[in-house]
């Protein structure tokens, strides 16, 4: 399994940096993995810029119900809906997904492993194409008639199948056919980085040599592969329900709006991980390199990571306890939505076990790592209350629900995100990002992240439910405290919105003014801080060897406090 | 515990709020031991204070058995949630009461609840039900059973008031129960996402006392002499099992 298999050579027809690539060859065309694993980063960027924007919206319609929004106008229901429903699909599939795994995946993995390329550059442009076009799609769906789809992002038939219920003709398959295409795109994107891994390490490199980002991303990667073929399938059957009007989900034509539920979830809980995983790969990196410390137990981080994906085809039905299911099999989705508990809380008391007798030096990339942390603990905790199916009945589709994901998955695409740009930035532009003001960044997004859904939080428990476009249409939620606290997330947000200009400020400055970085700045053992800084095509001089795993900081005897993995031991 | 935030106002109303109360207590303990742990441990590791780290791969004993025994423990309190939690849901989803005092039928439209109401002669299905639009008639401390139905999407019928919330499935008829033990007005809003009058599709339960509720009926049959009397006799037959 240690053999090396260089790529093949498609990206620059047989000779390296030979010949200047023309603008279009090099940042349209491009196959080497660098350069589409910053175009997946730019074009996710831009998305989650549009669905924080979204957010924006309808959190001041929430607010303020009534008043137009500064910048955009009165909020219809109609809008309210388009926004919230695009929202979530733009976070989860258009920003989550391509940040955390194809950024971060077709960025890292050639180089952790010390390759040269994705084993299929060809399939890996192509994965981007598709994404790009499927967001255009997206985009385009808000233009048309009627408008964009305003759903839900889970699109639950009847509502989503026929035009006479959601009143978007065009919007709703447009939407749909958008999602399936973004699913093709990652799944070509997880076949490269499974063969990669499994076929392209360098020499000596084991399986538990491997970083455990490049390991949680394809852990990721074949968990979508498994989990996203039924859901293909359903948006295949929803997609003909909504143009040529057959019934496979519509009850009165003999469908089962309730089969759309089991295949929506199947995916839709296995996805939580997808994203999951490569947030906990990141944070391992940070907190490893700033902590000066090995990994606690990289069996036991590794394996829990492939429990938890087992587990996670195994829980789906919690999201449907009141939706009409036998309610006997609720107790058996308790049961296993528990047991994953298991696994989670593992990985995280190992995380914290990292930082047992550390020495951590508080960078900006080290606390993003360990907010990331702080506040998933919050989000898992707080999924219990969830996953037991008594206290679901109350929970359920409340604000409760809502700020228990944002507590999931802003650590995770927000977050963890930022831990890994703070951290590779000076590998990708070979320059360091301003840490002043990435500190104020830290303080600006973490702060104002708990004022957004701590408040939600009590707010669902007094009962608000989700999607509700004007809470003050109902006598029993439109009471002082609860607007009061609706207001106070909204203006969090906005100051939260506002302190990501600091972040595109920074990023965009250092990009081409920051100070100069070396090959290795924070002294890392990785493999990608041996090539140059940034890595030029083909990445490595010389393809390194690896002779240890990926974590041996602080090695007594050893001369410095880090040993690289492509670093021979000396002969003794 | 949710009391102080939001009225208990049917019979299992507390038993729900008494599996999220352990809920809260057990993973709060987790929560905040974690939580500790690690803003202790970033604390004490700062360079200024640890400059040179330790080397632990974390597979010996010493080490890992502080991950081991509190995942055992964490599987304990599992297990402890597990049994509260099922308990509470097989009395609310999965029996129904052996007595019930009345059934209704309710269905969801694109956007407002339609509430049959059995009428003076207690029974579904007959002439003298009382079919109205978001508007919901019970009486304190009976047993209802609801059949739940849509008309068009998935509605989701709520009564956060009561921890009641059960999907309503266009094609089926599913069933429940719940008795109201708080006299007043509630919410009942739609908690499924049903298109474009979602946010606003919400219906009111007026729980009354026998009294109040058989005013309500006379105003709503219109028919103020004979039925009364028919209703009474219902309701009377019925008195002494509350």
């Amino acid at each position: 399994m240690t053999t090396h298999v260089a790529a093949d050579h498609a990206h620059s027809e047989g000779d390296h940096g030979h010949h200047e690539l023309s603008f279009i060859q090099k940042y349209v065309f491009s196959t080497d993995h660098k350069v589409i694993g910053l175009q997946y980063f730019m074009t996710g960027v831009l998305m989650g810029v549009l669905g924080a924007l979204a957010s924006y919206v309808f959190r001041m319609q929430m607010a303020f119900p009534g008043h137009a929004v500064p910048g955009f106008g009165l909020v219809t229901p109609q809008i309210y809906n388009q926004m919230v429903t695009n929202h979530g699909t733009i976070m989860i599939f258009w920003f989550a997904m391509p940040v955390l795994i194809a950024a971060f995946g077709n960025y890292l993995i050639p180089l952790m492993i010390g390759c040269d390329d994705m084993v299929f550059p060809r399939l890996n442009r192509l994965s981007y194409q598709i994404f790009l076009f499927s967001a255009l799609l997206l985009i385009a769906s808000f233009f048309v008639p009627n408008g964009g789809f305003g759903g839900a992002w889970t699109s639950y038939p009847p509502l989503a199948s026929n035009p006479i219920y959601n009143q978007t003709p065009y919007g709703a398959p447009m939407w749909l056919a958008a999602v399936a295409l973004e699913f093709v795109a990652f799944l070509l994107g997880g076949i490269n980085f499974i063969t990669t891994l499994m076929n392209a390490r360098a020499p000596g490199m084991k399986m538990y040599d491997i970083p455990m980002v490049v390991w949680m991303i394809v852990i990721a990667s074949i968990l979508f592969m498994a989990s996203v073929g039924p859901l293909v399938a359903g948006a295949a059957m929803l997609f003909l329900d909504q143009t040529l009007g057959t019934g496979f989900f519509d009850p009165a034509r003999g469908g089962d709006p309730l089969l759309w539920e089991h295949l929506f979830w199947f995916f839709g809980h296995p996805e939580v991980y997808v994203v999951l995983l490569p947030a906990m790969g990141i944070v391992a990196e940070v907190l490893t390199v700033f902590a000066r410390k090995k990994l606690f137990a990289y069996r036991t981080v590794l394996w829990t990571a492939v429990a938890t994906g087992v587990l996670s085809f195994f829980v789906w039905a919690h999201h449907q306890f009141v939706a009409g299911i036998d309610p006997r099999m609720a107790n058996i989705f308790t049961v296993t939505t528990l047991l994953i508990s298991v696994p989670i809380t593992e990985m995280s008391f190992v995380y914290i076990g990292t930082l047992y007798g550390a020495s951590i030096q508080l960078s900006t990339p080290m606390l993003f790592a360990i907010a990331f942390i702080v506040e998933f603990l919050i989000g898992g905790v707080t999924g219990i209350f969830l996953g037991a199916s008594g206290a679901d009945i109350y929970f359920h589709d409340t604000y409760f629900v809502l700020a228990h994901f944002h507590y999931t998955f802003v650590p995770i695409a927000v977050i963890a995100v930022f831990a890994g740009v703070y951290y590779w930035f000076p590998k990708m532009f070979g320059r360091y990002m301003n840490d002043t003001w990435g500190r104020v960044h830290f303080w600006g997004t973490a702060i104002p992240f708990n004022g957004i859904f701590l408040p939600l939080f009590y707010t669902g428990m007094a009962g608000d439910h989700r999607r509700t476009f004007n809470h003050l249409n109902f006598p029993d939620l439109a009471r002082g405290d609860l607007n009061f606290l609706r207001e106070l997330s909204t203006v969090s947000l906005l100051v939260m919105l506002a302190f990501q200009v600091i972040f595109f400020v920074n990023f965009f400055y250092s990009m081409f003014r920051g100070k100069k970085a070396p090959a290795n700045p924070w002294n890392a053992n990785t493999f990608e801080w041996v090539a140059a800084s940034p890595p030029p095509h083909g990445n490595f001089v010389t393809l390194p060897h690896c002779y240890r795993g990926p974590y041996e900081y602080s090695v007594p005897g050893h001369s410095s406090d880090f040993w690289p993995q492509n670093e021979p031991a000396p002969k003794t | 515990m949710l009391n102080w935030i939001i009225l208990e106002a049917s019979s299992y109303a507390a038993q729900i709020d008494n599996v999220i109360l352990i809920i809260a207590l057990l993973g709060g303990f987790w929560l905040f031991a974690a939580e500790f742990v690690l803003f202790y441990f970033v604390a004490k590791y700062r360079r200024s204070r640890s400059p040179k780290a330790l080397h632990i791969t974390g597979y010996d004993h010493e080490h890992n058995k502080w991950i081991h025994w509190s995942h055992y423990a964490v599987i304990a309190c599992d297990i402890v949630i597990l049994v509260f939690a099922a308990r509470a849901w097989y009395h609310v989803k999965q029996s129904v009461p052996e007595h019930v005092d009345e059934e209704i039928r309710i269905v969801g439209h694109q956007w407002a609840w339609e509430f049959v109401h059995p009428g003076p002669d207690g029974k579904l299905g007959t002439p003298d039900d009382i079919d109205l639009v978001d508007e919901l008639h019970v009486i304190i401390n009976k047993t209802y059973k609801f059949h739940l139905e849509s008309a068009d999407v998935l509605h989701s019928f709520s009564i956060p008031r009561f921890r009641l919330k059960q999907d309503a499935v266009p094609g089926r008829e599913i069933d429940g129960w719940f008795t109201p033990t708080v006299a007043g007005t509630f919410d009942v809003p739609c908690s499924q996402m049903c298109g474009l009058g979602h946010g606003i599709m919400g219906g009111r339960i007026f729980v009354e006392t026998e009294d109040e509720h058989r005013k309500w009926l006379d105003s709503a049959t219109g028919k103020t002499a004979a039925i009364p009397g028919h209703s009474t006799g219902k309701l009377a037959s019925t008195q002494g099992r509350n």
